[in-house]
């Protein structure tokens, strides 16, 4: 077992499913010789071959449609989207193609496909490098959509992913690349689609977000316990499908809960979880609601981002709020 | 042209137009004659038959009420039976919306086109064994899964192509650039036909382009690309065949532009040619019907005759009679199965619905 950040957690769980199975591929614009522009793909080619670790050419719906066919022949794609702010490039060939595949076709052929791409803000991008659109793909069905908060849940998330023989998106938050430490066990192992995960147990309050806000409001939960508010971090890893059972539990336990996203508020993932809150654990609630997110402009100029991105003090205002109602 | 230089065509694009027979049945290319037996030109002109009974009944079922979506195949037997008889059952076959006849004679049972058609699940329940995908609606987007389909093949060295179907509006998509790149960039076996029949809807091809061919844009992506008469049966299935053997060889994709054209609708959801063509043009066209220099081609050879084709006829008659009544008769969907079938590793949420829609379906 060896502290390591996040992007170390995937490149080693991405070497371990190209040697545990050899129909995994890994293909997309700079992740063979140059190990990806964030080096998360580090060393692949060299170690398990440029057959199946490889450059394409610069189309991103070439690259989904590329993981479509290869999955067809029997492969088993790990394709990299270089930022997720190009994903509006090949929409057609995740959203039209690769998810209604299973339903189209009535079961009778599999994708086993996993997109990865790096997503969200903090990190002084250019335009459309940083845009949380994970609710785009949430509202596609037949996707899977994981999020990790820290390397020991991106490893095994990971590997879980790949194993699955239905489509699974998985977004890598930048800021979360190399921002913390955890210990990752050196030896191969799976954590579990569809869970959330309960980061921190607490009474008063849930705090439910994914992806790096699942960082901030554990933050925001150490400094809320010193005002004698004992917060419950609740890390729902699969935006879509939801684990509405554990977000049921918890409120039902607390009482109260604030949603926080890095996304746009408006018809964020948030929503939905507000939605399961309000169809099946209302009579729990002791408060309304509370909402943390960012606001509904396009994804903001790089001098911007610390105003316009939700943090830990947002956070902790609104379950005050909240607790206090 | 006297052969098929695919290697020169990669930098050169092609300045004629393949023709082999010419519309009053006579061959006027001897060197690219294809090598056909009496019986596989038989069988060549027996579903070109079959591919224009079928439109004929599928316009009427589909006036009838019993077919649901259908884009007219009449004038296109050349290009869409020509092509698919250069292919093997184990090539792979990425159709668009109007290449059912493809799809059928490549292995998908009738009766199945029929259910799709009738907007029908089982109708894409494909059999295992059945290597291709349902017709594409969106324009381009299987160009790219051909490339990916074809990569396949070749990381599994595999000796079969992945083949696909486009039209001349397809040709102005992102994914048609990118599927074509990216199969000459793999050097991947894809043979990518583009059906040119003169109109996307209602937009005549000089709009969609600038370009004087769409075979030449093959040329940008560093692959071959051939024009042939797409009204000539064995022209499309000459360079068909010539660019299976190039794919299988080993030296890459090839793109392939059919000249031809729909005497019907684009679709019969509505459709009405005569808002953009004239009645003069499509009299040209039925002109150089396909179907009439290939009945003529094999009769003056002495292998084919009315009375042959008026049985091939009544027994293709009878075939889609069966076949209709078959889709007729498969039980409605489930919403249940659609559920089941939107992942495999099945959600909790999802299995909530699947209860939910099982309950409601057994009252």
């Amino acid at each position: 077992m060896a502290k390591m950040t996040m992007i170390k957690a995937i490149t080693k769980g991405l070497d371990e499913e190209l040697k545990r199975d050899e129909k995994v591929l890994i293909f997309g614009e700079d992740v063979g010789r140059n190990g990806g522009v964030f080096r998360a793909t580090d060393g692949l080619q060299d170690e398990n071959g440029a057959d199946r670790v490889f450059d394409t050419p610069l189309a991103e719906s070439g690259i989904s449609g590329l993981a479509m066919g290869l999955a067809l022949e029997g492969f088993r794609p790990v394709p990299e989207i270089q930022f997720f702010g190009f994903v509006f490039e090949t929409m057609d060939e995740i959203a039209g193609q690769i998810a209604r595949t299973g339903h189209r076709m009535g079961g009778s052929r599999k994708l086993p496909i996993t997109l990865r791409a790096p997503f969200g803000g903090g990190v002084h991008t250019p335009e459309l490098h940083a845009d949380s659109l994970e609710g785009l793909l949430a509202q596609t069905p037949g996707l899977r959509v994981v999020i990790p908060s820290g390397p020991y849940d991106a490893k095994g998330l990971l590997a879980s992913a790949i194993r699955s023989d239905d489509p699974v998106f998985f977004l890598e938050h930048m800021k979360l690349y190399r921002s913390i430490k955890e210990e990752v066990p050196d030896e191969s192992y799976t954590v579990p689609l569809d869970k959330a995960d309960v980061k921190r147990e607490g009474k008063d309050v849930t705090l439910i977000s994914y992806g790096y806000m699942v960082q901030e409001s554990l933050k925001a939960a150490d400094e809320l316990a010193k005002d004698g508010i004992e917060a419950e971090v609740l890390d729902l890893r699969t935006i879509s499908p939801l684990d509405e059972e554990a977000i049921v539990a918890s409120v039902k336990k607390t009482g109260r809960a604030v949603l926080v996203q890095e996304a746009q508020n408006q018809a964020g993932v948030m929503g939905q979880v507000a939605s399961v809150i309000a169809e099946k654990a209302i009579l729990s609630l002791e408060s309304p609601i509370g909402r943390v997110s960012a606001p509904d402009t396009p994804y903001p100029f790089s001098q911007a981002e610390e105003i316009w991105l939700p943090n830990k003090k947002d956070i902790i205002n609104k379950a005050k709020e909240i607790v206090n109602y | 042209m006297k052969k098929f230089d695919f290697e020169e065509l990669k930098h050169t694009p092609a300045t004629e137009t393949i023709s082999i027979l010419n519309g009053a049945g006579e061959v006027v290319n001897q060197d690219l004659l294809p090598d056909l037996s009496d019986d596989e030109l038989t069988e060549l002109f027996k579903q070109m038959v079959w591919s224009r009974v079928l439109n004929e009944r599928s316009t009427k079922l589909n006036r009838q009420g019993r077919l649901g979506f259908f884009a007219p195949t009449s004038g296109e037997e050349a290009s869409q039976i020509g092509s698919n008889f250069a292919m093997t059952k184990d090539d792979f076959v990425l159709p668009a919306y109007r290449d059912v006849p493809q799809l059928v004679q490549h292995g998908l049972p009738l009766y199945q086109a029929f259910l799709w058609s009738r907007g029908h699940v089982d109708g894409n329940k494909f059999p295992t064994d059945l290597q291709g995908l349902p017709p594409q609606i969106i324009i381009g987007a299987q160009y790219v899964q051909t490339a990916g389909v074809a990569l396949g093949i070749k990381k599994n060295n595999k000796k079969t192509v992945a083949y696909t179907y486009t039209g001349d509006g397809g040709t102005s998509q992102g994914d048609f650039y990118e599927g074509v790149n990216f199969a000459g960039a793999f050097k991947a076996p894809a043979i990518f036909f583009v059906q040119n029949n003169g109109y996307a809807i209602s937009v005549p091809r000089e709009k969609q382009t600038a370009a004087p061919t769409l075979s030449q844009k093959a040329v940008a992506a560093g692959i071959p690309g051939i024009q042939v008469d797409g009204m000539d049966a064995l022209a499309v299935y000459a360079a068909s065949k010539a660019a299976r053997d190039w794919a299988v060889a080993g030296n890459g994709p090839v793109l392939i532009e059919t000249l031809t054209y729909r005497y019907g609708p684009h679709t019969l959801s509505g459709d009405d040619p005569k808002r953009y063509r004239t009645s003069a043009e499509e009299g040209e066209w039925e002109e150089k019907d396909p179907l009439i220099r290939m009945r003529k081609y094999l009769t003056d050879k002495g292998i084919w005759s009315t009375d042959q084709e008026k049985e091939w006829e009544d027994e293709v008659n009878k075939q889609i009679d069966e076949a209709i009544k078959k889709a007729e008769s498969i039980a409605p969907q489930k919403v249940s199965d659609f559920l089941k079938n939107t992942f495999i590793d099945t959600p909790a949420v999802i299995q909530a619905e699947i209860d939910s829609y099982t309950a409601k379906e057994s009252e």
